[in-house]
């Protein structure tokens, strides 16, 4: 069964990729917040038509601000 | 933030959204010919139309065609909407889409005129497969590019399984399709052979096979899920940690369920033993996944009654729920000595393909149709529900004569007389599936009218639209 020989150290090479890439999202704060994410992608109005025209205007007035949650890993209120 | 200033790429999404209704019909009317030909013989025409030449057109068209073209139309409007940036290189996003048709067409040239490489789910010839390999790269950058530029730290779930299908397939792709051209035959009409052989060949074949199931159409398919259920349903996913969970999960255990479609070969015993373990242990996870689709309506079941689109999608991951329990136990090997080789298999497959790919397809692309073409909703909403019952029959009949024929066939081949002889010929169980073949065929039929209805609806819903690109949104809520 050589073609195991390649198969296997395949997938150990891909579990390792794989765990670097969950350490990384761990290391990176994505999962600090777990219930936030749920709600914010309801929140991105995709409607077209009438809503469509108003909604950049709104949208602006909650200024982002991406930087602090990607770079610290400090404890957020995570209340929900 | 002078984001506000730029609109998100929905050309591609849009084309990508239309071609995949086209190719759902081209598949599904190829589907229904090779039905009908195992209930009239006499439909076989010429080489070039019969079953065999059809039947890998069929599985092409519909995985790669209409499966592939709605996860490029949902992965692309995904990304952009919850990383709240335009497309990465749109060039590039224009060439994945014009590439992946060309791919298409070569498909449906080649392999009715004979040129396959005769790996199951894999057959196109080198070329193609070069072709592939080009636009898959270019859809790599466009979508992780788009991730890079995302304008909010955290990457919605739904991306994280889109992104894996990417990474997967592209590593499916590359050792599966390794193959050794003919040059001499030359490029107009290639011939290649694998690079491995014989029982290498086949786990090669099979690791590539299920694991194309796996990520092409399951984890894609659940990126689309983790999206449009909850849009659709106005409510946030029943449990974001579980939909996290899910996703590792997965992404860990699911590498080694191939050898599952070996059983009883001349695989290792070992080897068939680690397939079928795997296999079980993936219940876990995508049950874990389904409940959590599911459960997102919890306290809102009324929204079931007329909404279609949460119809088709909330069907379609009972449907998930159904087959992912079913292929487990059909993993089993002493249900597999019983199972393998039968019909049950095929009605296992489109339990599966109609009810979970299909049906979740038809949910998020009527979700997408009326926002890419300025409408605030499709055409007709009664038409939407008739779509969804005409499919729900169509399917309903489809599984359940291919389950009666599959443990029929199953069970007449084992049956032995008292002397070790086979108690029926192969001939006299097709004799037996011949009324189910006709009943499928029905389901098949019934299912592809409900894919007219909905190009009908398309078209309409088009007509008089506006093909505006809505702008870029500054992410709303962050500290929210």
């Amino acid at each position: 069964m050589e073609s195991l020989y390649l198969l296997i150290p395949l997938s150990v090479v891909l579990v390792f990729l794989i765990g670097l890439v969950f350490w990384w999202s761990l290391r990176s704060g994505q999962f600090d917040d777990l219930e936030g994410p749920g709600y914010r992608v309801l929140m991105d109005d995709d409607k077209l038509g009438d809503s469509s025209a108003e909604a950049p205007d709104i949208a602006p007035d909650l200024t982002p601000d991406p930087a602090s949650s990607a770079g610290e890993n400090g404890k957020k209120d995570v209340s929900g | 933030m002078s984001a506000t200033q730029s609109t998100y790429n929905y050309k591609v999404v849009r084309q990508f959204a239309v071609m995949t209704v086209i190719w759902g019909i081209v598949g599904m009317l190829v589907g229904v010919i090779i039905a009908a030909q195992l209930v009239w013989p006499d439909l076989n025409f010429g080489p070039w139309l019969t079953y065999g030449r059809l039947r890998p057109l069929h599985t092409n068209a519909v995985i790669f065609a209409f499966g592939g073209c709605a996860l490029f139309a949902t992965s692309y409007y995904v990304v952009q909407r919850t990383s709240h940036a335009r497309l990465f290189a749109g060039g590039l996003a224009a060439f994945t889409f014009w590439g992946w048709q060309l791919v298409i067409l070569l498909a449906a040239l080649s392999l009715p005129l004979g040129f396959t490489s005769g790996k199951e789910y894999a057959e196109l010839e080198w070329p193609i497969d070069i072709l592939i390999t080009l636009v898959w790269v270019s859809y790599a950058i466009v979508f992780f590019g788009t991730i890079a530029k995302r304008k909010v730290s955290h990457i919605y779930v739904a991306n994280w399984f889109f992104g894996s299908m990417i990474l997967t397939v592209a590593v499916l792709h590359l050792v599966n399709s390794a193959e050794i051209p003919v040059f001499a035959a030359g490029i107009l009409t290639p011939k290649s052979y694998s690079a491995y052989a014989g029982v290498q060949d086949a786990m090669v074949q099979w690791w590539y096979g299920h694991n194309a199931v796996g990520f092409f159409l399951t984890t894609g398919f659940l990126g689309i899920m983790y999206y449009f259920v909850p849009k659709q349903a106005g409510r946030p996913i029943y449990s974001y940690r579980l939909s996290v969970v899910h996703f590792w999960a997965l992404i860990f255990t699911y590498m080694w369920a191939g050898p599952h479609h070996l059983h009883y070969t001349a695989l290792p015993d070992w080897t068939q033993s680690v397939g079928m373990i795997f296999s079980l242990i993936l219940l876990a996870p995508s049950w874990g996944g389904m409940i959590n689709g599911i459960m997102t309506l919890s306290g809102a079941w009324g929204k079931l009654r007329d909404d279609p689109i949460l119809k088709f999608l909330i069907t379609s991951l009972s449907f998930y729920g159904m087959s992912t329990f079913e292929g487990p136990m059909m993993s089993i090997k002493t249900v597999n000595a019983l199972s393998h080789y039968t019909d049950w298999t095929v009605g296992h497959v489109h339990s599966g393909a109609l009810g979970w790919v299909a049906m979740i397809t038809i949910g998020s692309m009527y979700y997408l149709l009326p926002r890419l073409f300025g409408k605030p909703q499709m055409h007709s909403v009664k038409l939407m529900t008739v779509h969804f019952w005409v499919a729900t029959i169509g399917i309903v009949l489809y599984i359940a004569s291919m389950w009666i024929a599959g443990v029929m066939q199953g069970l007449m081949w084992r049956t032995s007389n008292p002397d070790g002889t086979l108690a029926y010929s192969f001939v006299e169980s097709v004799k037996a599936t011949y009324p189910f073949w006709a009943i499928r065929l029905v389901g098949g039929v019934l299912f592809l009218s409900g894919m007219l209805i909905m190009a009908y609806n398309m078209f309409k819903t088009m007509a008089g639209g506006s093909t505006v690109d809505a702008p870029v949104l500054v992410p709303a809520g962050q500290h929210a």
